[in-house]
């Protein structure tokens, strides 16, 4: 009795630990989401996942589309990089990303894919200086060099010299930025690259880098708003949407041409008005348009060119396409009032032929 | 002794200290035994022999019962087995990639792939043991005012569960009471003793940490402050011992290896909180250095790895972060190791 209740634990301790082993291996793999939730899930529901930049407007999108069309979209707003994984997976049917895919991420993906611009956003550029009245002007190397540590103190000389007049503290700069993985440090840090890569090569851009010095890192767009706030003398990047509706001091950046431009949806959308190549995967930072703000970017949706994959039926497919060119058209009219900018024309025509590309057994959906 | 047997009349293990024990040890007192088949049980079973007869289905009962806690308990042992060999495997491209270096470099850049792991590992320990020298006095406290002063009655009900409410309390909240609340008032300290005003850094991180851990040493050692025998305490007060002398000589050197291992759990709690920390610590992945080292801002394993996750598109930076969970799921390890050594040791002298 003793002997067989014993190795009946055994084996079935054994048995336990062989299935916690192989559980645990499958979950390792990125691939293993193959058994997709596509299948399973009701074909009047559409899954998306990626950006939370974009999400505030998704959520009112999709809300109206559903109003319209009785279509269900699930997006989840798990981050940009995050989306491209679940699209590479495929157990969402788009994804979101505020940067187009790196050759990696193109590589783990194998297959052909489309960037569709959704809306663009703008950076501002948020400051705490409790004394200074007029509007705190930067030029982009001032800029460069503050956020790399190489400007340490308000008053110093380069940042005076760009405002004359103005009477700067002598405070310490504090400098904030995102702790976590985030586009908005992507866009950032790429338009920091481009303005003066003699001071920020060292560094690149990502969504996440290696800050120098002693910098201040928050958690999230309210983290970091919230070190900016507290703290006299710091200085820091947060989507212009959030720096409007919480009332934050922002600086006029200047940019290509030679003015200094204040960010706002009107100074957004004028930055995309430059020629945006077929691909759409064009970066809008650092833009040639006149009176375009400079530190802005699209976000793309991202989707697979060829539909018919993973046994999907042409209904959802058309589903999914219709609702993007939704998106594109009648769905850009919510961008605004959240402060996102909509799309120039001239983005919309090249969203239009991206769509247009996408195949259900290599004929075009959208005819 | 025969006095407080006497008034205890449900006990079924004979043994004083049964009287004050909770609900959950009493249980345990009862099934222990059973589980473990020793000679306990072996009394246990005859004094219920003379008293009932079993009947073929109570034994089956009970041996389902000694069963399922074996396999509840080994499905405990598997479980971390698992997290571990997951770790481990999903660690490998970061190991390939940058080796035993990774363990002490000092930078992480993930734009340039050259991750490591050492400012964190740095300030994991620096927060977790800043955070337990400051809970230590204020759990003790605690613990010997509600176990020794006030053991009973309606102030030592309120103030028990209101320290115990203090480990429910989401760490999220903690997070934005930290950032919100402290961080000013550690800013103005810190523009007062000249060190740089930044508010948020390892101090403030290790402040809230000592907030979050006093609960547990302190419920666990006001437990065992009242399971002192009286005996013991009646014999120092008879001999002419003050309360304070009661306090110092009997329960805190009858209670030490207990006292060090609810320190233990508050340092283990200490170790892998994230939420909170990462609010108020200023994630920024440089050591800190200098005179005023603990106002710097730092980062923490947890922290980095609650950052950085969603946003890792390279297999490599993603493999790096699940080191970090490796590295810490590690130090948590030693640390304990190193604490049932300390606390065997005390309890052997």
């Amino acid at each position: 009795m003793r002997i067989r209740s014993i190795t009946t634990l055994l084996c079935s301790g054994a048995l336990l630990a062989g299935m916690s082993l192989t559980t645990s291996c499958n979950s390792g793999g990125s691939g293993s989401g193959s058994d997709t939730t596509n299948k399973s899930s009701d074909d009047n529901t559409l899954l998306g996942a990626g950006s939370t930049f974009v999400y505030p407007l998704f959520s009112k999108m999709f809300a109206e589309y559903n109003t319209q069309t009785q279509l269900k979209v699930n997006y989840q707003s798990i981050g940009s990089g995050g989306g491209i994984l679940q699209l590479t997976n495929k157990t969402v049917d788009f994804g979101d990303s505020d940067a187009p895919l790196n050759d990696e991420q193109a590589t783990k993906i194998g297959v052909p894919v489309l960037h569709i611009p959704m809306c663009s956003g703008a950076v501002a550029i948020s400051y705490n200086l409790p004394d200074l009245k007029d509007t705190l002007k930067l030029t982009p190397v001032v800029l460069t060099q503050i956020f790399a540590g190489d400007i340490k103190t308000w008053n110093d000389k380069a940042i005076a010299a760009v405002n004359p007049g103005v009477k700067l503290p002598n405070l310490p700069i504090v400098v904030a930025h995102r702790s976590d993985g985030s586009g908005t440090t992507n866009i950032f840090t790429t338009y920091l690259m481009k303005v003066d890569s003699a001071d920020w090569g060292k560094i690149g851009k990502g969504s996440a880098v290696n800050w120098p010095g002693s910098t201040i890192g928050g958690k999230g767009t309210e983290g970091v708003a919230g070190t900016i706030k507290q703290t006299p003398g710091a200085i820091g990047y947060i989507e212009l949407a959030y720096a409007v509706q919480n009332k934050m001091a922002f600086a006029k950046l200047q940019n290509k041409s030679g003015n200094y431009i204040t960010p706002s949806v009107a100074s957004t959308t004028a930055a995309g008005n430059v020629t945006i190549p077929a691909d759409s995967k064009v970066s809008l930072s650092n833009t040639e348009a006149a009176d375009g703000y400079p530190i802005s970017g699209f976000t793309w949706a991202i989707i697979y060119k060829e539909q018919n994959y993973n046994g999907r039926s042409l209904d959802r497919a058309t589903k999914l396409v219709k609702l993007l060119w939704w998106n594109i058209h009648d769905g850009q009219k919510f961008a605004e009032p959240l402060t996102y900018a909509p799309l120039p024309a001239n983005a919309v025509t090249v969203a239009e032929a991206i769509l247009k590309s996408a195949t259900y057994d290599g004929k075009p959906i959208l005819q | 002794m025969m006095e407080s047997l006497s008034f205890n009349k449900e006990a079924i293990v004979s043994s004083p200290e049964i009287t004050r024990k909770s609900w959950l040890q009493r249980w345990l007192l009862r099934v222990i035994p059973y589980a473990m088949n020793n000679e306990k049980s072996a009394t246990v079973t005859k004094t219920k022999a003379k008293t009932t007869n079993r009947s073929s289905k109570q034994i089956r009962w009970e041996n389902f019962f000694r069963n399922a806690l074996v396999w509840i308990a080994v499905a405990m042992v598997v479980l971390m087995l698992g997290v571990f060999v997951t770790l481990c495997i999903q660690s490998i491209p970061s190991f390939k990639a940058l080796g035993l270096k990774y363990l002490w470099g000092r930078t992480w850049d993930p734009v340039n792939e050259v991750y490591g792991a050492w400012p964190f590992l740095i300030g994991t320990l620096l927060t977790s043991f800043t955070a337990l020298i400051i809970s230590i006095p204020f759990s003790f406290a605690v613990a010997i005012f509600l176990g020794e002063y006030y053991p009973n009655g309606w102030l030592s009900n309120f103030l028990r569960n209101a320290v115990e409410l203090i480990a429910a309390v989401p760490s999220v909240i903690y997070g934005f009471w930290g950032l919100f609340v402290l961080v000013p008032i550690v800013r103005k300290l810190e523009s007062g003793i000249g060190a740089p005003p930044f508010g948020v850094g390892i101090f403030s991180a290790s402040l809230v940490l000592a907030i979050m851990v006093i609960p547990y040493a302190a419920s666990l050692s006001r437990e065992l402050i009242r399971l002192v025998p009286s005996h013991l305490k009646e014999g120092a007060y008879a001999l002419g011992a003050t309360r304070y002398e009661v306090i110092m000589k009997v329960i805190l050197p009858y209670t030490k290896s207990g006292l060090l291992a609810g320190v233990l759990l508050s340092l283990g709690r200490a170790l892998g909180e994230t939420m909170a920390v990462t609010m108020v610590i200023g994630n920024s992945s440089a050591i800190p250095s200098g005179k005023f080292f603990l106002f710097g801002p730092g980062n923490t394993m947890a922290s980095v790895i609650a950052n950085e996750f969603t946003e890792a598109a390279t297999t490599t930076y993603l493999s790096a972060l699940i080191e970090l969970g490796l590295v810490l799921f590690l130090v948590t390890v030693v640390i304990n190791m190193i604490g049932k050594r300390i606390i065997s040791r005390f309890t052997n002298e």
